[in-house]
């Protein structure tokens, strides 16, 4: 018994650097953020519509289209960054984008979209930030796929930028049209 | 010419390393005398061939000599010439040179001041030490040669990451380096200790000033970090419980159980086994922050080599390295004669409890380092683990764990007076609960830790001062026998009233700094200002400066409280010419009683620039109190009980000092 306990360093040295052993394989990626939600229905969405005297926001309305959801904000840097590309997600890879903005003041979002463009085909204000939880998101920016059966087939934790546009992006769209 | 040197001496000294490992380990074990005194020019020759490879890559790096891979990739002709030696450094591969320069230097100081460590032991203790040196040196050899060329060499270089070009961090990693890799000559004592089967008093004596050594730089290295992390990232933060920061303080804590265990072993006797224990894990937890920082299998801001080839290379060298002395832990350890009874409270009670806490405390550190990764690979879940982590389990383990330093240096060796201790300290109590009530007084809303913090460092600060000032006896008598008694106190005594009063006063520089910061953040246009705790912040004007190789624009703030002035800030937003990354170096005014930190931010393209300004009350006390523990540290390194029978002699103080 007493042997066994001066065993016990040993055999949790052992238990990590098993553990480090399988961290190490060169297909995983530390940084990756992988959605607990990809391939499960997507959160229903039913938010009051951002510009002035827009209907509400239902993502059941979209049902039937591949569609993206971007979730943004007016106080986000990189939200800013991602905004030119967002316009080639509906323009060149014809999938509609849904902006949702993300605990952001109405006033705040509207002065956005009006300064720098509005690139989406409907706008939703999450206020209190409660459908981004639904949603699981870190942050702004995040995008999600969601098919026309409802169900959310990639998501994209950060912005959308010429690289993930193209190598991320467009393939997820091209495998949810399949 | 020089580099392949460099290279070429590298090589010379594995063969000197091998030869180090195995001789002297033969000749211990048949008692063939030549062999094992061996050792001592193996070790010191070993030395010399890495400090000439490490020379040659910082000549390399002084002259800008782009044919070097790593120059061209780290250095640049225009960088200032303390950032081009700092580059020798601050790279995967020039770095793991200097780590094996440290663990050269440590085995020829056991070589040079060894003389009176018996023979067996010496020739032990460095063959395992060379046994490290082979496995890092293959490393580099095999997958991370500094020395590789570049035909054509480029005509200038990339530049060394604007980041690392400060001050704090130019002296960060060797510090650092010397705290983390001087553990290794303690382990390799265990490891010898081990094999030879006897652990006892002697061993203890020899291993303690190493291991003090060790401690004291790791201290200064780790805060010199946080120093920067302050000064240079920008967001008036001292320490962020990332992965990398955790891997130099695991051993932080562990060592410092380590250095109070040894003492038990020295003193009496007992705790033999668990000071091998502690003698092993200690460097155990460098090679983990090693392996961490520089596998890429965790994501953190400091990791510089992602390389899944170094990670297999280092998890071999880890699994080696720690399995193997655990083994043979497991086998020998139980065999090993415990001494010294004593009872539950009692100076050595308080010690077992001080290591107990200290080691939960690590533990909680490792788990909440290792967590994400370890989630991540048994359920593909992510989480991150910060702040609030932290805050509930280690916190609450620091508390007890002060409250415990204050009594423990009252208590008696075998039994002790726990009764006599706590009225002794009832001053030190009543300062505790005055600090508690000022602070909750002063800040009604503030978190329940700012006034619990408080009063541990006011607790411990006030029982350290009590417990010298007994110990001096500075109430009885005239001022000369006052004066001879402090002059006769072991050395030793004023380190460890020094490296425990530094502790409470950073303890309270970071609980004031955690607890009542306040910031505000803002778009300014020169002339505006904003106001924060009482100070007004006044945006005078922002212009271009140029560096040696970077353009800024400088902030110039005048800051008045009232009306009255006090002081000038110039935060900087740099942009370096090379990298194009931008760079904040804060303006901070200092005082004692709290920062003014002020940094300017990006402009908003209509005059306007961001601003972001902190107010961080103490946080001058966590340097001031870390210097005071360095310096605790240095003053007991110096104690003759080291130098008159024990085998080191000035040596550890110059490598100190140097």
């Amino acid at each position: 018994m007493r042997r066994l306990v001066f065993l016990l360093p040993v055999l949790i040295v052992a238990l990590l650097v098993a553990a480090f052993w399988r961290g190490l394989d060169p297909n995983r990626d530390p940084s990756a953020l992988p959605s607990a939600l990809v391939g499960k229905a997507a959160p229903a969405v039913d938010l009051p519509g951002l510009a002035d005297g827009a209907p509400r926001l239902q993502l059941a309305a979209f049902k039937g289209k591949l569609v993206a959801i971007n979730f943004f904000a007016s106080w986000c840097v990189p939200c800013r960054a991602e905004h030119p590309y967002l316009k080639q997600v509906g323009a060149e890879l014809g999938v509609p984008v849904i902006g949702i903005a993300w605990k952001d003041k109405t006033e705040a979002s509207r002065a956005f979209l009006a300064e720098l463009g509005d690139p989406y085909a409907a706008t939703g204000a999450d206020e209190n930030g409660r459908t981004g939880i639904d949603f699981g998101i870190t942050g702004v920016p995040e995008t999600f796929l969601v098919d026309g059966a409802g169900i959310v087939r990639y998501r994209l934790a950060g912005p959308v930028t010429p690289e993930t546009l193209k190598g991320e992006l467009a393939p997820a769209i091209a495998e949810a049209r399949k | 010419m020089i580099p392949e040197l460099g290279h070429y001496a590298l090589v010379l000294a594995l063969v000197m390393a091998l030869a180090q490992a195995s001789l002297p380990m033969v000749g211990a074990a048949r008692g063939t005398r030549p062999w094992m005194q061996l050792a001592k020019p193996a070790a010191l020759a070993q030395f010399g061939f890495v400090a000439f490879a490490f020379l040659a890559l910082m000549q390399a790096f002084a002259t800008s000599d782009f044919s070097v891979a790593i120059v061209t990739q780290h250095s640049h002709s225009q960088q200032p010439l303390i950032y081009k030696l700092s580059g020798t450094w601050g790279n995967h591969e020039g770095s793991l040179l200097l780590w094996v320069l440290i663990l050269t230097i440590f085995g020829a100081l056991v070589a040079l001041f060894g003389e009176n460590l018996p023979p067996r032991l010496k020739a032990r203790t460095l063959s395992v030490q060379a046994m490290i040196s082979i496995g890092f040196i293959l490393f580099m050899l095999f997958t991370s040669n500094p020395f590789a060329r570049l035909n054509p060499a480029p005509l200038e270089g990339d530049e060394l990451n604007p980041l690392l070009q400060d001050p704090g961090l130019a002296m960060h990693p060797p510090m650092l380096y010397l705290g983390y890799v001087g553990f290794s000559i303690v382990f390799s004592f265990a490891v010898a200790a081990l094999i030879d089967g006897k652990v006892d008093a002697a061993w203890a004596r020899w291993v303690r000033p190493w291991c003090l050594l060790s401690w004291t730089c790791l201290t200064g290295g780790i805060v010199l970090g946080s120093w920067w992390a302050y000064n240079e990232l920008g967001w008036g933060g001292w320490w962020f419980w990332d992965p990398v920061e955790n891997a130099s303080f695991m051993p932080w804590l562990i060592g410092t159980a380590l250095l109070h265990s040894a003492l038990v072993v020295e003193k009496r006797g007992a705790l033999k086994s668990w000071t091998i224990l502690l003698s092993i894990l200690t460097f155990g937890f460098s090679l983990l922050g090693t392996f961490l920082v520089r596998s890429g299998i965790i994501t953190s801001v400091h990791a510089f080599a992602d390389d899944p080839t170094r990670g297999v290379f280092i998890l071999a060298l880890l699994t080696i390295a720690i399995g193997a002395p655990l083994t043979l832990f497991a086998l020998r350890a139980p065999t090993m004669r415990g001494g010294g009874l004593f009872a539950p409270l009692s100076r050595e009670g308080a010690l077992v409890m001080n290591n107990l806490l200290l080691a939960t405390m690590c533990a909680t550190v490792l788990l909440g380092t290792l967590y994400p990764l370890l989630l991540e690979l048994t359920t593909g879940g992510t989480v991150s683990v910060g702040m609030p982590f932290y805050g509930a389990t280690f916190v609450p383990l620091a508390l007890p764990l002060l409250l415990l330093m204050a009594v423990g240096p009252f208590m008696g060796w075998k039994r002790g007076d726990v009764r006599g201790a706590l009225q002794r300290l009832i001053a030190a109590g009543i300062a505790a609960f005055g600090a508690a009530v000022i602070a909750i007084w002063m800040k009604t809303d503030g978190p329940i830790l700012a006034p619990l913090g408080l009063a541990a460092g006011v607790w411990l600060l006030i029982g350290t001062a009590i417990e010298f000032m007994e110990r001096i006896h500075l109430f009885e008598g005239n001022a000369a026998r006052i004066w001879t008694r402090a002059r006769h106190m072991p050395r030793a005594a004023y380190g460890m009233s020094l490296a425990h009063f530094g502790l409470a006063v950073a303890i309270i520089g970071m609980t004031g700094a955690a607890a009542w910061k306040t910031e505000e953040i803002k778009v300014l246009q020169p002339g505006q200002s904003l106001s924060l705790q009482g100070y007004d912040f006044k945006l005078e004007s922002v212009g271009g400066i140029r560096g040696d190789n970077y353009l800024a624009d400088q902030a110039h703030f005048i800051v008045s409280a009232d009306g009255e002035f006090i002081a000038d800030l110039y935060p900087e937003r740099r942009q370096y010419l090379v990298q194009p990354m931008p760079t904040t170096e804060a303006a901070i005014r200092s005082t004692p009683l709290a920062d003014l930190y002020a940094v300017i931010g990006e402009p908003d393209g209509k005059g306007g620039w961001i601003v972001r300004v902190y107010h961080e009350p103490l946080v001058s006390w966590i340097w001031f109190g870390a210097l005071i523990m360095v310096a605790g540290g240095l003053t007991s390194l110096s104690d003759r009980r080291y130098r008159v029978g024990a085998p080191v002699r000035a040596g550890a103080t110059q490598v100190a000092k140097a």
